[in-house]
This record gives structure tokens, C-alpha cells and sequence, in this order.
């Protein structure tokens, strides 16, 4: 018992990198029906700019200029990483994206795969190949609750991450910019026609997602504290299936699949062999897509490609 | 002239443009394929012969292995140099013997033509070889790179048939590849080689390049029969989230084969024999496009274009939708399977790691470059990927900002591809052409 909630916090901690990620990807998939490979390295990016703003406070604290309580480096971080990173996700969306809104989708998609290259490779010519160590933001002390280690990183993680999806989700469907969203992922063509400015939500969208991405990156690199430039590839692309699985248009669904993604594998990989968890996680995805085939919230509509 | 032609209108630069095509094709327009080939055949044989002390005596020290962008970008100074060595050896002697062959050419392919079509064919890809192993006989490297594009082209022409003709977007072809690869390295490997894990050949090793392409082919199989794990969710579903499951087989396929030891796991799979050489990789290339292209052109190919249009209304029109779709996953799988197991008998090693996110990436981009719908495009699309960026080599780490700066380029400008949405008529291709100015022929018939 005392194992299996272990595996739940475990899970809790690593679907929520899924979920944030997730996110982002489900929001420009609902908007703009589009397949933004370039997410993960968002993520990626996001992380490295947590990681700047952080060993810059920290930088800044030690050499006794500025001594700032750890929490508020920690918030202080989180808040500039979110507004760097949805600069760059932003101008991605400007640069990389705009120019193809008529074009098919499948130009869209391979244009994201493009962008996630540019990234990854900017990184390497401007960092090196070295891998960067993420600081340590606050001190870690752990809790034990009935047989369970749940340690303070893990909580703050675990609780953001739901409180972003929830926020986002109210977001969504309580304010006017939300009901322009949702107005764009109900009808492509008619929304402008209704005074809606389709590059303004696109960028909104764009902006969001990757705050969320940054804020991701962020916990991941306190949980796990190296960084390197195709760290987005490994999660990225799972968050990615995870955004699918929850189905278009749904804020919930995607967090959700994104929690339910980081048990499987989790459960997975305490059961089996850690190697095989890939093979698992993937072929559940394919049976869940097989008697599912429009994810947990999704409702069915003609997925036709704009050929 | 060009200060005549600026004179002459406002929009100068663009009349002179037109004098110059126009000029050419005056000079050029009368000479047939068949005349290119001996072109061609006249610039490598050029290089053959008086490529090493040329290129020494322009000052580049060796022959520039890939059309001198290699060298130019390893060191500027040596781009004159260059320029004129690729002036000298290709474009002299290919434009001079093209034009002078003009009636030769001519005579020739009009005889050929009242032969059958299949060995005019023939003859003009006799040449193309010719052309090829002259090229690539020049050091290993390009022989490398010259199979592995032919490689490139039997991936891209089969993705097309999923991706383009059938217009749905699967990701699965790394997955394809990889079972293609595994499976025939497993066969030539346990009958054919004495290897420490698979132990010593079954059968004698003489015999093993005659029956290689039944390797290859069981590698095609393997990966048809693993595409029914695609092709029959498709019946189900489209565009999304068919992407996604062939997304999620793709890493299937990777991940099992990381977690089976016995074929090397995640350290991959080594000793295959060394059978896959340029004559065999230029003929399974030249059977893919030719199998493919009929294909394509067939009826068959034709209920593709219509279950990607509409497919209510195929359905309609009597198009057995799911058959359709099960043979092109089939089809294009099987294709995949084999350029797969060529790949790991020219590099003669696999990892599956070789077959994840950056080979899709890769794939995608040669097949989108290239154009959609179009055989022609793809060969183009694979050709052009494959030396451009083993020509952008010295640029190191930044040759993957450039190439997808490119792409992006040509998605924007062009969103599918450079020459989409274009039949491949191979009898044209062989006939005669008209004198320049009777009768324009116009690429695109459809």
C-alpha cells in the first residue's frame, strides 16, 4: 500500500510536466487546428530561461547585492521565465507560423518540426554541448505521511501544476479572450467575420502555452536538475500524444491525459522493466486511440487535412 | 547586351532574363534526355580522366567531392578555383556534347522508339548508371552518399504515396524502416555470416548475394504486415489522430527494438554483409520508382486522390475506400521495409535509436521539399536533401539552422513543395523533343 501511494506521488510529480506541456500543445491544436511540433523545445527553452533568471538571482544573492528570500527567487523566477518564454513562443508564432495560415496543414506541422530543430541547435552554437545544472531554489525537506516521502519540491510542483490547469480551464470558459478561443476552435472561418482578430488570439494562444511550457521546464529542472538542449524531444513528444489523447478543445482533457500519461509510465516502469516503459505507455495509447479514436473529451468531427 | 536589354523596357533585368532563356532554349531545346545522359557521361568521364590534375592546378589540392560547395565552405578563398573547376569539368563538356550530339541524340532515341518502350528505358538507365558509377567511383564517400540518396528516393516516393496521394499524414516510416532493416539483417546475418550471438551461416556464403534480395523482401514484408497495425485504425479514423497512432507505433517499433537483446538492443546491430552496392541499391531504386509510378498513374492510384479528397464521395463512386487504404499503408510500407534493409547492408550497422524523431523529421522534410503528389518531386525532394546537406557538412553545427531555415522557406513560398501535383510520364521522358517553338509542351498534362 505504502509503495503504491509512493508510485502516486511519483506519478502525481511526473504527470505534471506531461500536463503543462500538455496544455500547450491542446491549446494551439483546439485554436488554430494546428500540430505545433516546435512545443517541446519551447519547454526546452523555457527551462533554460528559468535557469538564467534563477543563477542570476542566485548569482545576485551570494555576491550580496540583492538578497532575496528563496521563495521569492523562486516565484520571481517562475513569473520572468513564463513572460521570456512566451516572447519566444510568440515571435515563433510570428516568424514561423503566420505566414502559413492558409497554407495545409501538413506544411504547418513540418514547419513546427523546423522550428524545434532551430531551437535545439541555436542552443548548442550558444551554450556549447555542456549540459548546465539547474540551481537549487529552496531547501528541500521531506515530509513523511503514513509510510509515504513526499517532499516539499514535490508538493509545490504538484499543487501548481494543478492550480495552472484549473486556472487555465476557467480561463478558457469564463472570460471574453477564452470565448474568442473557443470561438476559434468552434469555427475557423466565421470568427473574424465577427470582429475577432485571429492573430490576436493566435499569439494569446501561443503566449499562454508557452508560459505554461516555461513553468513546466522550470520543475522539471528543480526535480531534475540537468539541463541539455533535446531535453524537450524526450518529453515533448509524449506531451504532444498526451494533448491528442485528451481530445480537441478540451482544457481538462488534456491535463487530465497528461496526469494519466506520467501513472502509466510511472506504474509501468515500478512493474516491468524500465526499459519496456515506453513500449507499454505507447501501446496503451494505441489501444485507448483504437476504441477512443477522439480522446477522452474530444467530440467526433471530420479530421479532414487541408490538402 | 545586358545594357541593350536595359535600354530597351523598365522592367530590364527581367527581359534580359527572358533573352537568356530564351537563347538557351534555342541552343538546348532540341536535345533529348538521351542526350543530357551523354552530357552527363561526358562530364564525369571528364573528371575521370583529368579531374585529379586539374583540380590540383586550379589550386584545390582534389577533386571537390560534391559539386565544390564542400570545398568552397571548408575554405572561401578556394571558391574561384571551384567555380572554374565545376565550369571546366561538368558544365563545359555536358552542355557542349548535349548540343553536338543534337542529331545523333536525335537519330537514336527515334530508332529506339519503334522498339518497345521498356527498352528505350532501358538503354536511357543503362546510361544513367554509367554516369553514377563513373561519379561515385571517384572515392568512397560519394559512393556512400550516392546510395544513400537513391536510399532517400525509395523512402520519399513511398512516403508520398501515404503522405501525398493518399493525403493522410503518417509518421510511421522511420518504424517501417526499422522493421525492413532489422528483419533482413537478421536473415543475410544468420544464414550468411558467422556471427558471436546468431552463431555460424546456415547456408553457404556464396549463395548469399543471389538470394539478398529475398532478404530484402522479407524486410519489406515484415514492415507491410507491421503497417496493418496503422492501416487498419485508418479505417476508423483520419487525419489527426491517425498521425498520432502511427506517431505511437513509431516509437513501438524503436522502443521493442531497444528492449531485445539478442538483436543488439539499444547498442544496436552490426556485421551485415556487404552486398548492398551501388548496382543493387541503383536497381531496387529504379524498381521502386517504376513499380510506384505505375502504380500511382493506375486506377487504383487514382481511388488515392479521390479517398483524399472526399472520401464520402469515393465511396460514392464505388472506391472500395478501405481496400484503397490498406494497400497504400501495404504498398508503401513494403517499400519502406526494403529501403530499410539496404540502408543497414550500406552502413552495415543499425541502431534503433537511427529510426526516431530525427529520421521522421528528416523523411518529411525530403518528401515536403520535394512536392506532394508527384514522383518526380519526391526523387528531386530526396536527391536535393541528401547532398545538400552532406554538401553542408563543413558548416558543422549550423547546417541544422540553415536547412530548416530553407525549409521553412519553401513551405512559406511553396507550402507543398517545389514540384507538386506532377505526373512522371517516362515515355515522354524518352522520346524526341520538338524543335523549340513548333509545339510547347507543357510539364503537367493532368
Amino acid at each position: 500500500m505504502t509503495f503504491f501511494l509512493q508510485q502516486v506521488v511519483n506519478a502525481l510529480q511526473w504527470g505534471s510536466f506531461y500536463a503543462l506541456i500538455a496544455l500547450g500543445y491542446s491549446m494551439v491544436y483546439s485554436v488554430l487546428m494546428l500540430f505545433n511540433f516546435a512545443h517541446g523545445d519551447i519547454f526546452m527553452v523555457g527551462a533554460y530561461m528559468g535557469f538564467f533568471v534563477a543563477t542570476g538571482l542566485v548569482t545576485l544573492g551570494a555576491a550580496g547585492v540583492l538578497a532575496l528570500p528563496s521563495w521569492l527567487i523562486l516565484a520571481l523566477t517562475i513569473l520572468m521565465a513564463m513572460f521570456l518564454t512566451s516572447l519566444v513562443g510568440m515571435l515563433v508564432e510570428r516568424v514561423g507560423y503566420r505566414p502559413l495560415r492558409g497554407a495545409p496543414r501538413a506544411s504547418a506541422a513540418l514547419t513546427g518540426l523546423m522550428i524545434g530543430i532551430i531551437l535545439q541547435t541555436g542552443n548548442l552554437a550558444l551554450l556549447g554541448a555542456r549540459r548546465q545544472t539547474f540551481p537549487g531554489l529552496i531547501d528541500v525537506t521531506s515530509y513523511k505521511v503514513a509510510g509515504v516521502i513526499v517532499s516539499n519540491k514535490a508538493l509545490i510542483i504538484i499543487t501548481l501544476s494543478i492550480l495552472l490547469t484549473l486556472a487555465l480551464h476557467q480561463f478558457v470558459r469564463r472570460t471574453k479572450w477564452g470565448m474568442a478561443m473557443r470561438a476559434m476552435a468552434y469555427d475557423f472561418a466565421v470568427v473574424p467575420l465577427m470582429g475577432v482578430s485571429i492573430n490576436t488570439i493566435a499569439l494569446l494562444t501561443f503566449g499562454l502555452g508557452s508560459a505554461l511550457a516555461a513553468v513546466a521546464g522550470i520543475f522539471f529542472g528543480m526535480a531534475y536538475p540537468v539541463l541539455e538542449p533535446y531535453m524537450g524531444l524526450l518529453v515533448g513528444w509524449k506531451a504532444f500524444v498526451a494533448a491528442i489523447l485528451g481530445g480537441r478543445g478540451s482544457v481538462l482533457g488534456a491535463g487530465l491525459a497528461g496526469f494519466l500519461l506520467g501513472f502509466i509510465e510511472i506504474f509501468v516502469a515500478a512493474v516491468f522493466p524500465s526499459t519496456l516503459r515506453d513500449v507499454i505507455a505507447y501501446s496503451i495509447i494505441l489501444v485507448i486511440l483504437t476504441f477512443r479514436p477522439y480522446g477522452f473529451f474530444g467530440e467526433p468531427y471530420s479530421a479532414q487535412l487541408r490538402l | 547586351m545586358d545594357t541593350e536589354a536595359r535600354g530597351a523596357t523598365a522592367a530590364g533585368p527581367r527581359a534580359a532574363a527572358r533573352r537568356w532563356t530564351a537563347a538557351t532554349r534555342a541552343l538546348f531545346g532540341e536535345v533529348p534526355a538521351f542526350g543530357w545522359l551523354l552530357g552527363a557521361l561526358a562530364a564525369v568521364l571528364a573528371e575521370y580522366f583529368v579531374g585529379r590534375p586539374l583540380a590540383r592546378a586550379l589550386g584545390i589540392g582534389r577533386i571537390p567531392l560534391l559539386f565544390g560547395v564542400d570545398v568552397a565552405l571548408r575554405d572561401p578563398w578556394l571558391l574561384p578555383g571551384t567555380v572554374a573547376y565545376m565550369l571546366l569539368v561538368y558544365a563545359l563538356p555536358a552542355a557542349a556534347v548535349a548540343r553536338l550530339s543534337v542529331t545523333v541524340a536525335r537519330g537514336i532515341t527515334e530508332r529506339l522508339l519503334r522498339l518497345p518502350v521498356g527498352l528505350s528505358v532501358l538503354v536511357h538507365l543503362g546510361l544513367l548508371y554509367a554516369g553514377l558509377h563513373l561519379w561515385a567511383g571517384i572515392n568512397d564517400y560519394r559512393l556512400l552518399v550516392t546510395r544513400l540518396a537513391l536510399i532517400a528516393i525509395m523512402v520519399t516516393i513511398s512516403l508520398n504515396v501515404v503522405n501525398g496521394y493518399m493525403g493522410e499524414f503518417s509518421c510511421s516510416h522511420p518504424g517501417f524502416m526499422a522493421l525492413g532493416a532489422y528483419v533482413s539483417s537478421i536473415i543475410t546475418v544468420l544464414f550468411f555470416v558467422h556471427d558471436s550471438v546468431l552463431g555460424p551461416p546456415l547456408l553457404p556464403t556464396a549463395v548469399g548475394p543471389f538470394l539478398f534480395p529475398l532478404a530484402l523482401i522479407a524486410g519489406g514484408a515484415a514492415a507491410a504486415v507491421g503497417s496493418l497495425a496503422v492501416a487498419l485504425p485508418s479505417f476508423r479514423t483520419r487525419g489527426d489522430y491517425l498521425a498520432i497512432i502511427s506517431l505511437a507505433f513509431m516509437f513501438i517499433v524503436k522502443s521493442t527494438i531497444e528492449n531485445v537483446q539478442l538483436i543488439g538492443g539499444s547498442r544496436g546491430f552490426m556485421n551485415q554483409p556487404d552486398w548492398a552496392g551501388l548496382p543493387t541499391v541503383f536497381v531496387w531504386a529504379v524498381l521502386c520508382v517504376a513499380v510506384t509510378n505505375n502504380f500511382v498513374r493506375s486506377t487504383l492510384g487514382k481511388a488515392l486522390n479521390a479517398v483524399r479528397d472526399d472520401e464520402t464521395a469515393a465511396a460514392h463512386m464505388t472506391v472500395n475506400t478501405r481496400r484503397t487504404k490498406m494497400v497504400a499503408f501495404v504498398f508503401a510500407a513494403f517499400w519502406a521495409g526494403v529501403a530499410g534493409g539496404l540502408f543497414a547492408h550500406v552502413m552495415r550497422y543499425v541502431n534503433p535509436g537511427t529510426f526516431g524523431v530525427q529520421k521522421l523529421a528528416e523523411v518529411l522534410a525530403m518528401l515536403y521539399f520535394g512536392g506532394l503528389n508527384s514522383v518526380i518531386g519526391s526523387i528531386v525532394g530526396a536527391v536535393g536533401f541528401t547532398l545538400f546537406s552532406e554538401a553542408l557538412r563543413p558548416l558543422q553545427i549550423y547546417k541544422w539552422i540553415i536547412i530548416p531555415v530553407l525549409l521553412i522557406l519553401v513551405m512559406i513560398y511553396r507550402p507543398t513543395g517545389l514540384i507538386a501535383f506532377r505526373e512522371f510520364d517516362i515515355t515522354r521522358l524518352v522520346k524526341p523533343r520538338e524543335k523549340p517553338g513548333k509545339v510547347e509542351h507543357v510539364a503537367a498534362a493532368d
